[in-house]
């Protein structure tokens, strides 16, 4: 039997603590990045801002919608789905970046 | 189903879908596949948004510096505000679920309202600062915007295009997240039943990851 | 592929299982949804077709013959739109996704039934609008929708994309039906690699509709904004770039060209085989090369765009991208030829209807790949070279092959085996008929003929006029194939046998359940022993039937 059939009737208990915590890291990345901001660092804002981003998009994901702790079928769904979004900007700018 | 038919060794084990109804393979409530299926759901949401970010990166590398004059028209502080406004509702959306999840219904409730009114804030502040900017004349087709650079035309379009998008979503999640209370109060969303709510937090989530990339991209490129 | 537990015998069967409109109309069976999807979509192919046959009429000689230069542009248009939106996208992935898909993995219906019927009322809204929009409001942008022209065109182009944004939303929730149906409703005991390459197809042919669709919306969404709140997004006097516009709409209409055609190899798959009676050759790499072609197929969208003005950088890569992915579509036809291959091979209709498929569609990819020449492709764009491929692609392959599966499950549907004699007849028209009538027109692009064109220069009359007999000659043959399956309806019986419950002597599960199926054809769970392509089926006596029904295979 695949993987794809196990069950997971079970919903995994996170503490409050964790959610919280998360929270609380969201909140400082999101006052970190606006600080960065001020400091006009030219060229490296745009870079700074959206690795930021990135990491606040990583830690929501994994925590609050749980996908750390789900079934490893929806990490593949997840990889297949933002990887061909991935694929489809490098693409764009396979024109645009020569123009 | 005829008892004629039934020459099976499959019909002792009991298949894992079928907890529910009596027939095989009739679907019933079966979460995982739930959860796939808002999953799958979700990817059609990011790529919607994730159109929108091709397009707004394509004009981002075209007029760079347009942008960041067009950046610096917008209010930092107000854009901060409300990121925190939507984290928090993020979070107490996951409390929600998880305080569900060990039977405390009234206190789910509870969490969900306050979800609900970051929702509604986030709203109001979103409209006095478009409101602030059509005061300035700055809205799509208006003449002050047409006197204006290209890129800057461009990112106030997308800007109004884009939030305006994504505050739809945030009415949206919020319809879902009252009918859901509703569903709690009823009584067809317990703990032993949260699927259904799981799936609206993920929603939820969603609308609060687009803002995480909208905030940095539009008020701080400036 | 054999089964311990067989299906309930003595039920009544889907069709009869409710009587009355309402009973179809709120159906949530998978089957009867199906069925639904085939009315409508065998409907719009007719008036799709009854279109084309229009154009082509109007262009058997130059000079204006009964069409102005305007209705046919907006003829162009309906006929387009029918056939992309209408008939190609959800024709096998709706009617037989639905129908076979659950059946061949052993479940009784898909994960989620009601929205697969609501999925059937957007594409039924998304079709009126799409018809009524485009038919009484004259839309003439052709089905591409290209800015600049779709947002200064006086004609109301609202309601076809909102139309097409209807059509997307019903794709997009067949696609997420599929994907969890295969996860999540396989019989436990079926392997991935005991899938029959049908389910693969649809499964990879789901992902693109899931994950490319939403583009689409939103980029219609977008023109629509340019339209009505000025948005200039895509408009250069306001600092826009059309250029972006084409970028997104082929980000999802070149992968929904696979959309169209991997269910059609998927069919392919499924009909060499059997009528083959041989193992599938090389099943993980026909497996493989479906998820290859939603994935690389989803890489080569700006190939529609070399001679937009993109970078030349860009089209090197587009183009080389382009090449490459032809490799995953030739694995599957050698593989196909390699099962024939020593094999015991009978020509029945499913059987022609495969052959014509990869003779067809070849003839379609070959010519793709000389588009995929950057200097090539400068010569031919927008010429009728480009109409003739594309319809022996999506025509000569998925169309076909709608055909083809029509004529494999029909007996399964309906329990009624068609006329043979006149299946073949009309089949050989329809495969003369479209050679005549597509042929020509490589040949008239190649000479600079352009497309979408009301008219055109004495020289090309040859071209055009043997195109058009060979329309005449190929609808002929397509009536006959569709009123030969209408005629053998249990409710009409003007020819044809009843068909029993495995007439091809097929190993997947889907010929394991009675034909038509009783609405729950899975009364316990199928125990899955061994292989979908598990060939040759031992051919039983008489008398050895009915023990061979209950016979565990090792």
């Amino acid at each position: 039997m695949s993987q794809a059939n196990d069950h997971h009737d079970e919903p995994h208990l996170i503490p409050y603590k964790t959610y919280i915590l998360v929270w609380l890291g969201l909140c400082s990345l999101t006052l970190l990045t606006v600080a960065v901001s001020y400091a006009n660092m030219r060229h490296m804002t745009i870079p700074v801002a959206l690795m930021v981003a990135s990491l606040k998009c990583t830690i929501v994901v994994l925590w609050f919608m749980h996908i750390k702790f789900e079934n490893r079928v929806l990490w593949w769904f997840l990889i297949a789905a933002v990887g061909t979004y991935v694929i489809f900007v490098i693409l764009t700018f396979a024109d645009y970046s020569y123009r | 189903m005829s008892d004629s038919a039934s020459i099976t060794t499959g019909a002792e084990k009991p298949a894992a879908h079928d907890d529910h109804h009596g027939h095989y393979g009739v679907p019933g409530y079966d979460p995982a596949a739930w959860k796939m299926g808002m999953w799958l759901f979700l990817f059609t949401e990011l790529l919607l948004f994730g159109a929108m970010f091709i397009v707004f990166a394509v004009y981002l590398h075209k007029y760079i510096w347009q942008f960041a004059a067009g950046s610096v028209q917008l209010d930092i502080p107000i854009g901060t505000f409300n990121t925190l406004v939507l984290l928090t509702s993020s979070m107490t959306m996951a409390l929600a679920i998880a305080v569900l999840q060990r039977g405390k219904k009234e206190l789910a409730i509870k969490l969900l309202d306050f979800t609900l009114g970051c929702a509604a804030l986030f709203c109001v502040v979103k409209s006095f600062e478009w409101g602030g900017k059509f005061e300035h004349g700055i809205y799509p087709g208006s003449l002050h915007l047409a006197a204006m650079t290209l890129g800057e035309q461009i990112f106030f379009g997308l800007y109004f295009t884009m939030t305006g998008l994504h505050a739809l979503h945030v009415i949206v999640g919020a319809g879902l997240i009252l009918w859901c209370r509703a569903r709690i109060k009823s009584g067809a969303v317990h703990a032993e039943r949260i699927t259904f709510m799981d799936n609206i937090g993920l929603y939820w989530h969603l609308v609060d990851l687009v803002w995480i990339f909208l905030f940095p991209l539009f008020y701080l490129v400036g | 592929m054999s089964t311990q537990a067989l299906p309930a015998m003595e039920q009544v069967d889907y069709i009869r299982a409710q009587k009355g409109l309402r009973s179809w109309l709120t159906t949530v069976d998978h089957k009867r949804i199906a069925i639904m999807y085939l009315i409508a979509i065998v409907s719009f192919f007719v008036v799709g077709m009854i279109l084309g046959l229009l154009m082509r009429a109007e262009l058997l000689s130059h000079g204006e013959q009964f069409l102005s230069g305007a209705a046919y542009n907006r003829i162009l248009t309906l006929h387009g739109v029918i056939m992309i939106f209408l008939f190609i996208i959800p024709s096998i992935m709706a009617v037989f996704g639905n129908f076979v898909l659950p059946i061949q993995i052993g479940a009784n219906d898909v994960s989620f039934p009601r929205l697969n019927l609501a999925s059937w009322y957007f594409y039924m809204a998304g079709a009126a609008l799409a018809l009524w929009s485009v038919g009484v409001g004259g839309v003439d942008t052709g089905w591409t929708f290209y800015v600049p022209y779709s947002g200064n065109t006086d004609a109301n182009v609202v309601l076809p994309m909102l139309a097409a944004f209807l059509l997307g939303w019903s794709s997009i929730l067949t696609g997420i039906n599929m994907v969890t149906t295969v996860h999540r409703l396989r019989a436990p005991t079926m392997g991935w690699r005991q899938m029959p390459l049908f389910v693969w197809g649809i499964y990879a042919t789901a992902w693109i509709a899931v994950l490319a669709t939403p583009v689409i919306g939103i980029t219609l969404v977008l023109v629509l904004f340019e339209k009505f709140f000025h948005v200039g997004i895509f408009n250069a006097s306001m600092g826009g770039d059309p250029i972006l516009f084409q970028h997104l709409f082929w980000i999802y209409s070149h992968p929904a060209v696979y959309i169209m055609v991997l269910p059609a190899m998927a069919v392919v798959s499924e009909i060499v085989p059997v009528f083959s009676q041989k193992r599938i050759f090389g099943y993980r790499f026909i497996a493989m090369s479906s998820i290859a072609i939603a994935a690389i197929g989803s890489l080569v969208w700006a190939h529609h765009m070399f001679t937009s003005g993109m970078a030349d950088e860009g089209r090197i890569i587009f183009s080389f991208l382009t090449f490459f992915v032809s490799v995953p579509s030739a694995i599957k036809v050698f593989n196909w030829l390699a099962t024939m291959y020593k094999g015991s091979i009978r020509i029945e209709l499913p059987m022609l209807f495969a052959f014509a498929f990869i003779f067809l569609f070849s003839i379609g990819g070959f010519t793709g790949l000389l588009q995929a020449a950057l200097s090539i492709d400068i010569h031919i764009h927008d010429t009728a070279f480009i109409v003739a491929h594309f319809h022996y692609t999506m025509f000569g392959g998925t169309g076909v092959m709608f055909f083809g599966a029509m004529y494999y499950w029909w007996p399964k549907m309906f329990g009624r085996m068609y006329n043979k004699a006149a299946g073949m007849v009309g089949f050989l028209l329809f495969f003369v008929g479209f050679n005549t009538l597509y042929f020509p027109l490589f040949v008239a692009g190649l000479k600079g003929m352009p497309r979408r064109y009301a008219d055109y220069l004495p020289e090309y009359e040859g071209y055009h006029a043997l195109s058009t007999y060979g329309s005449w000659i190929m609808v002929t043959g397509l009536l006959i194939l569709i009123f030969n399956l209408i005629g053998s309806l249990r409710c009409l019986r003007f020819w044809g046998t009843d068909a029993e419950e495995n007439p091809w002597d097929a190993a997947s599960l889907d010929w394991k359940v009675p034909s038509p199926p009783p609405t729950h054809q899975f009364a316990s769970e199928p125990i899955i022993v061994g292989g979908p392509y598990d060939y040759p089926i031992p051919h039983l006596g008489d008398d050895d039937k009915q023990a061979g029904k209950a016979e565990v295979k090792a």
